[in-house]
């Protein structure tokens, strides 16, 4: 299969069960909104070192926040509910709470939630209010800057990590513009987070490792400068491999994401140096799902 | 279905409890059966059928016409349904409601809405005294919910309220939130003496400047991003306070009672 003269591998993006929260974050103006989410949700790119994958989901009008004032949403997905509810408090802690003018809001309702501001509010040491505004608890915790409004729980939903592809091209800088294309197509789709660097992974890995101590490794059949010592699965020309991972709410918002992704980054053509599309397929070993590159694009 | 309506025939010579005629008390009740059932007025039980003209099934939507401030309790318990009353009510009018709406086209007397746990009291008219408050004896008054005024209302709104909204679109009298223990109140007219005296915690909104007391510390101007939570709950309302030309989030806060540890607060809109 190809697409505008890319090749499509005949392969599957597998990625696992994890579970997720969305919150809202607004602040004075967009600025200090971004600031706030883009701290939260830093060093949260692997669930394997940083306890958590979160991302900058879409930026929010002021008619489309809680409080009436310009905002971001950010998604975060952890192993389990634990897991998520350690990041989510901390997070809110350290970097929403500090972030001068910021609000923090539940940005998903479920049964099953996890506390938001429910212990944050003791920071506000006996002068922190509470307030049921329709049906749902806010605290209001006295700050140096003003007032920090956090809502008091957030909801927790079943999410799914790891939903991928790969861009190999002939150049690391023809790999970075097409990954570029793609992850600017894929931000305007709703219920997803490209939670690397810019959304993209420059260190693809593998499951397991030569060394007993560690876990994940990088993916040799992906790396360029190993092409004639390993079992490559690199072409001659290709000289660069980039990732986009894609953590989401459903199976059918990753497809979604990787069909607008992988065509945005076809776009480029072989002229810009796109020879492949691949993904990351660990051969049933890290997860359920599966999403066949070719029958996402059909 | 058609409402189930209550026609008054004639004003009673004496107090009349309504309690008994909630929506959760009468479903699957015939006519007849409802017609049969007693109401105590003054010292003696008075069959419903005596007092009132029935007309319609629909036990979810109950219609009383003809209301006269005689009528005690009106929708006391209320557990989910809807109460019109055309006309006014006497005294604990949605007393300890949990669920539903009333809506009282007129006026209500004394404790309306007193210790009421949910659901929505709308008051077209004025109140009398103790609006959301404790019966007496009772520690605890509203604990949930929302009852809007129309009109003014009398001395101790709020009195010793726990928690839920009281929103009065006229003024109030004095000791407005007494005793308070949690909860809002916002008033758009004018305030009496003594606002928020011996509050615990709650928050107390106004349109209109009023004497604060010494038992309250100014904690200067502010702009408090919660409001914008509030003003938006009340977008649904048939109301003045749901008017966004209305909203403001400038305030000047007041901390008290120092007297019961100042985490209560009066909050003036600042023009």
């Amino acid at each position: 299969m190809k697409i505008n003269g890319v090749r499509i591998d005949p392969t599957f993006a597998e990625a696992f069960p994890m579970k997720a929260t969305r919150m809202i974050i607004t602040a004075t103006n967009l600025k200090w909104a971004t600031i706030a989410a883009q701290t939260l949700t830093g060093f949260a790119t692997s669930v394997i070192a940083c306890g958590c994958e979160a991302g900058i989901e879409r930026e929010l009008s002021a008619e489309e926040t809680p409080d009436g004032r310009p905002g971001v949403s950010v998604l975060m997905f952890a192993m389990d509910d634990k897991g998520l509810a350690k990041q989510v408090e901390t997070r809110a802690g350290q970097c929403a709470l500090t972030s001068c003018t910021a609000a923090l809001f539940a940005g998903v309702y479920s049964d099953t939630s996890i506390p938001l501001g429910k212990n944050l509010r003791f920071f506000g040491d006996g002068y922190q209010i509470s307030k049921v505004i329709g049906g749902r608890r806010y605290w209001r915790i006295p700050v140096m800057n003003g007032e920090f409004v956090v809502e008091e729980k957030t909801g927790v939903v079943k999410g799914i990590g790891g939903g991928n592809f790969l861009i190999l091209a002939r150049t690391r800088l023809q790999a970075l513009a097409a990954c570029e294309v793609a992850v600017e197509a894929m931000r305007r789709v709703p219920n997803i987070v490209m939670p690397f660097p810019g959304g993209v992974v420059g260190s693809g890995s593998k499951v397991g490792s030569k060394y007993p101590f560690l876990h994940v490794s990088t993916n040799e059949a992906f790396c360029p400068t190993l092409k004639g010592l390993v079992d490559s699965q690199l072409d001659p020309e290709i000289e660069s491999v980039m990732e986009i991972v894609i953590d989401g709410l459903s199976e059918e918002d990753i497809r979604t994401a990787m069909r607008v992704g992988i065509r945005a980054a076809c776009t480029l053509g072989p002229e810009n140096g796109i020879c492949r599309i691949s993904a990351g397929n660990y051969g049933g070993k890290l997860g359920p799902y599966h999403f066949p590159l070719q029958e996402i694009l059909a | 279905m058609s409402a189930l309506t209550f026609h008054l025939k004639h004003v009673p010579e004496q107090r009349l409890d309504m309690s008994p005629l909630v929506c959760q008390n009468l479903r699957g009740r015939t006519a007849d059966e409802i017609r049969s059932m007693t109401l105590d007025c003054g010292g003696s039980r008075v069959p419903v059928g005596e007092l009132f003209d029935l007309s319609g099934s629909d036990c979810e939507d109950i219609v009383i016409e003809k209301a006269c401030d005689r009528m005690d309790c009106v929708g006391r318990g209320l557990d989910g349904g809807r109460i019109t009353v055309h006309g006014d009510v006497g005294a604990y009018a949605g007393m300890q409601m949990r669920r539903g709406e009333i809506v009282v086209r007129g006026s209500a007397g004394v404790l309306a809405g007193c210790e009421m746990g949910g659901g929505t009291l709308r008051i077209r008219g004025d109140c009398g005294d103790y609006l959301g408050g404790a019966r007496s004896g009772n520690r605890r008054g509203m604990r949930g919910g929302t009852i809007l005024v129309r009109g003014s209302v009398g001395v101790r709104a709020g009195d010793q309220m726990r928690r839920g909204k009281i929103l009065i679109e006229g003024d109030a009298g004095d000791y407005l939130g007494s005793r308070m223990i949690a909860g809002t109140i916002a008033v758009m007219g004018r305030t009496g003496r003594h606002v928020g005296y011996a509050m615990a915690r709650g928050t107390i909104l106004l349109w209109r400047k009023t004497t604060i007391g010494a038992n309250f510390a100014n904690c200067g101007s502010h702009t408090a991003t919660f409001l914008a939570l509030l003003f938006a709950s009340l977008r649904g309302y048939e109301s003045r306070l749901a008017d966004p030309d209305h909203e403001f989030h400038r305030v000047q806060r007041y901390a008290g009672d120092l007297a019961r540890g100042g985490l209560g607060e009066i909050l003036i809109r600042l023009q």
